[in-house]
């Protein structure tokens, strides 16, 4: 029983993750479309006779390093020890996935071929000789269908084969235009002359003609020899490159060549493996891309796909929110009791259970059973192929903007949670067009604001009774709010690019891949799982703490008057100015730990001064609203307010993070306060002049 | 004056002749086997009419109208 460790490589979109997943049972998240999972993660999986470490390794279509994710599987491969490489391809398109199958082989010497999603070749009437291609490529092939766990098996015992025959392997040649052949001759000569540790001369020298400096610099490294320093070898260089001068290849044409070597040469691989027999499945594609992607039907069918998410959102989350805080109330009541009958100070269980369990109470009554629902339902969306059709429909409107198509996936990654939508925006090569997705990722609301908003939404707008038809409505009156805070972003994304980050659109392509069955069960209870518990974790770290501090605020005098009471009368001739109450506003400024406990500090500021009652009912609730001053201009600005203000804490730290850079999380934090500000502020001011 | 894969509509198949585009665009037109002598297919327009989809090697791959500018067909 040895450990060995084996990179998992390939394209975007093959599959790759659940491949990885499927084998180490790790909960990691599985993307539908290029770049999501831009981190390496690893894994532990025992086969019969060894035990491996599984890296899985950014999907790239290629290693000559254009990007981020590039550069990490590069560097991988080829610095750090593995003894193995998989690289999963697309049965459907497995020409191109060559591209990075024989750069793979020109660095490693032990690469398998895992030929993946051969059911969904299977459904498109393709078929793929594994054994040409193995006999071809020289190394082991093997087909799989990830989803399918028995086929998973056959990656452990593919394993368990490939290193019991222990061969000594080569490296792949991959066989380019004379010139480049006579040149990486000249220069091989000097290159294996130094110990070249695990890597392939050949491959070196291709690389130094390539003039790739930075890889350059990672190899010198690795070697521990500065590889531009060495005479012999800057000699082999001059004479190397007047061979390329010769046929025209000098500077950027030789790596064009290169390429396209590859390219060809893939293509000469395949030649009489793939058969297609029958177009059937492209064509229920192109179907469905036909109305999704269509001028007339595009839009209408993505809002409408939105209306549909919140509305089976809210009107599915009622009735176990109800459940769940009846549950919590009953339980806080007998909490009280036992401490009363044990003999604890009121102080003491007051604190604990008006303050603490309270605000934990609402939090997760009112944040877990909507959130339960619209994971499970947006990631069914992305494995469906959904999400990539949204960014290829909304590009135009982003490059207006000078921004990238791809914001609109960020952006729709932060309605689940901001800061999952922040971390998403690695998915944005270019540095300036990602730093405008991060500062905008906050006006889309988050599902710790959708609670607050549909409260509000529902006191304010709808009439107090809840069935099918007023939470249709609410639905759509969420839906309009999200599309403020989506056009906004435009605007803001505008203005970023014309002022702080000025630059021109870069160019992307976006991969749309075919539309997938999604595994309905495994997605729901995966998300179930995964939701409840972070909704449990936030509560208890954030909302519970928060509970306490707010319960003291609201139960310490000075001089006659609560600490609540006293910052909620210094804010409010401040806060009257944009429609809101002191309350309010401190509520917003005390929510800055998590979003999700705003409304709870306003209910209890307002109950301090009155008299306990069952606030489970949102009709009392309004009630108790308006007798603390609210009007349908407080509603308002509330609801914008929320939608564009500084983004709660989890979020800013995330963004700390990614950019790191102090400006610009400043920039995020004044941003959407400034534009929430001036909005409500206008809203104030039109409701003055026409009340 | 040659045509480019910006002139050919929906269900229509054109060979590329040359690529103009440079710097990132052309590295991710290459990796993805869009170089001379390709054979490839229009599968489709996005809702706001910049983008058009080809089907590349067994992939469909959606490109900017401004980029298919820069690439000649036969």
């Amino acid at each position: 029983m040895e450990n060995k460790t084996i990179a998992l490589a390939g394209n975007p979109n093959v599959g790759k993750s659940t491949v990885f997943n499927g084998l180490t049972g790790m909960n990691q998240h599985t993307g539908n479309w290029a770049g999501k999972t831009v981190e390496n993660a690893f894994g532990i999986v025992t086969g019969n006779k060894n035990t491996y470490t599984l890296v899985d390794i950014p999907g790239t279509y290629s290693l000559m390093a254009n990007s981020k994710e590039e550069q990490i599987a590069r560097f991988y491969l080829c610095f750090e020890n593995c003894d193995a490489v998989i690289v999963v391809c697309d049965a459907t398109c497995i020409e191109r996935n060559l591209n990075l199958v024989l750069q793979t082989m020109e660095i490693h010497k032990n690469v398998l071929v895992c030929v993946n999603l051969l059911d969904e070749a299977k459904r498109k009437g393709i078929t793929v000789d594994l054994d040409l291609l193995s006999k071809r490529l020289g190394t082991c092939v093997f087909g799989t269908t990830a989803k399918d766990k028995k086929s998973l098996k056959t990656v452990l015992d593919t394993l368990d084969d490939y290193f019991e025959k222990s061969k000594n392997n080569s490296f792949f040649n991959i066989l380019y235009d004379d010139a480049i052949e006579k040149a990486i001759c000249v220069l091989q000569s000097e290159i294996e002359k130094i110990d070249c540790k695990t890597l392939n001369p050949r491959w070196i020298s291709l690389k130094i003609l390539e003039k790739d400096m930075s890889l350059i610099d990672e190899i010198s490294d690795f070697l521990g020899v500065d590889l531009l320093q060495n005479e012999a070898i800057i000699n082999a260089i001059k004479k190397a490159n007047k061979i390329l001068a010769e046929e025209n290849l000098a500077g950027e044409k030789i790596k064009d060549k290169i390429v396209f070597s590859i390219v060809n040469y893939a293509e000469l691989i395949c030649k009489n493996i793939i058969k297609t027999t029958s177009q059937k499945s492209y064509n229920k594609d192109q179907k469905i891309d036909k109305i999704l992607t269509s001028k007339t039907f595009g839009f209408p069918i993505m809002f409408i796909g939105l209306l549909v998410i919140l509305w089976l959102t809210i009107s599915g989350a009622n009735y176990p929110s109800n459940l769940l805080y009846t549950l919590f109330m009953y339980l806080q009541d007998k909490l009280i009791e036992l401490s009363i009958i044990i003999g604890l100070p009121q102080w003491l269980y007051n604190a604990l259970f008006l303050g603490v369990f309270r605000v934990l109470s609402w939090v997760v009554a009112v944040m877990l059973p909507p959130m339960t629902i619209f994971f499970p339902l947006f990631t069914l969306l992305e494995d469906v192929g959904f999400l990539p059709r949204v960014a290829y429909n909304l590009d135009k409107p982003f490059k207006k903007c000078n921004a990238c198509g791809k914001q609109a996936l960020t952006m729709c990654m932060g309605f689940g949670c901001n800061a999952v939508g922040v971390t998403g925006c690695r998915i944005i090569d270019s540095k300036r067009e990602r730093l405008i997705a991060i500062l905008t990722n906050t006006f889309v609301p988050c599902n710790g604001r959708f609670s607050s908003l549909i409260a509000v939404i529902t006191m304010f707008f709808i009439g107090s009774s809840i069935g099918l038809f007023s939470s249709l409505f609410s639905a759509f009156l969420l839906a309009l709010t999200i599309l403020l805070g989506i056009l906004i972003t435009f605007l803001a994304s505008n203005f970023l690019s014309k002022t702080l980050l000025k630059g021109e659109p870069s160019s992307f392509t976006l991969e749309l891949p075919s539309y997938r069955k999604p595994q309905i069960l495994k997605v729901i209870v995966r998300s179930i799982f995964d939701r409840t518990l972070y909704v449990l974790k936030r509560a208890i770290i954030v909302a519970a703490p928060a509970g306490l501090i707010i319960w003291l605020f609201a139960n310490i005098h000075i001089g006659g008057q609560t600490i609540l009471e006293i910052s909620s009368l210094y804010l409010h001739p401040i806060a009257k100015i944009f429609g809101l109450d002191g309350v309010i506003l401190l509520a917003f400024i005390l929510g800055f730990p998590a979003n999700e406990i705003v409304i709870p500090i306003i209910l209890m500021a307002y109950l301090s001064s009155s008299t306990l009652i069952d606030y489970s009912d949102l009709s009392t609730l309004k009630t108790l609203f308006v007798d603390n001053g609210w009007t349908i201009t407080t509603a308002l600005c509330f609801i914008v307010f929320s939608l564009f203000h500084w983004p709660c804490s989890t979020t800013v730290l995330t963004i700390k993070h990614e950019t790191n850079s102090l400006k610009w999380t400043l920039v995020s934090v004044i941003l959407p306060t400034a534009i929430g500000l001036i909005l409500c502020f206008l809203i104030n001011l039109l409701s003055t002049i026409f009340a | 004056m040659n045509s480019t894969l910006d002139d050919i509509q929906l269900g229509e198949n054109a060979t590329v002749y040359k690529l103009n585009s440079t710097g990132n665009i052309r590295r991710r037109f290459l990796d993805i086997g869009l170089i001379e002598n390709t054979t490839v297919k229009c599968v489709g327009e996005n809702a706001s009419k910049n983008m058009k989809a080809f089907l590349i090697r067994g992939a469909i791959i959606a490109i900017r109208t401004d980029d298919l500018k820069d690439i000649l067909i036969k």
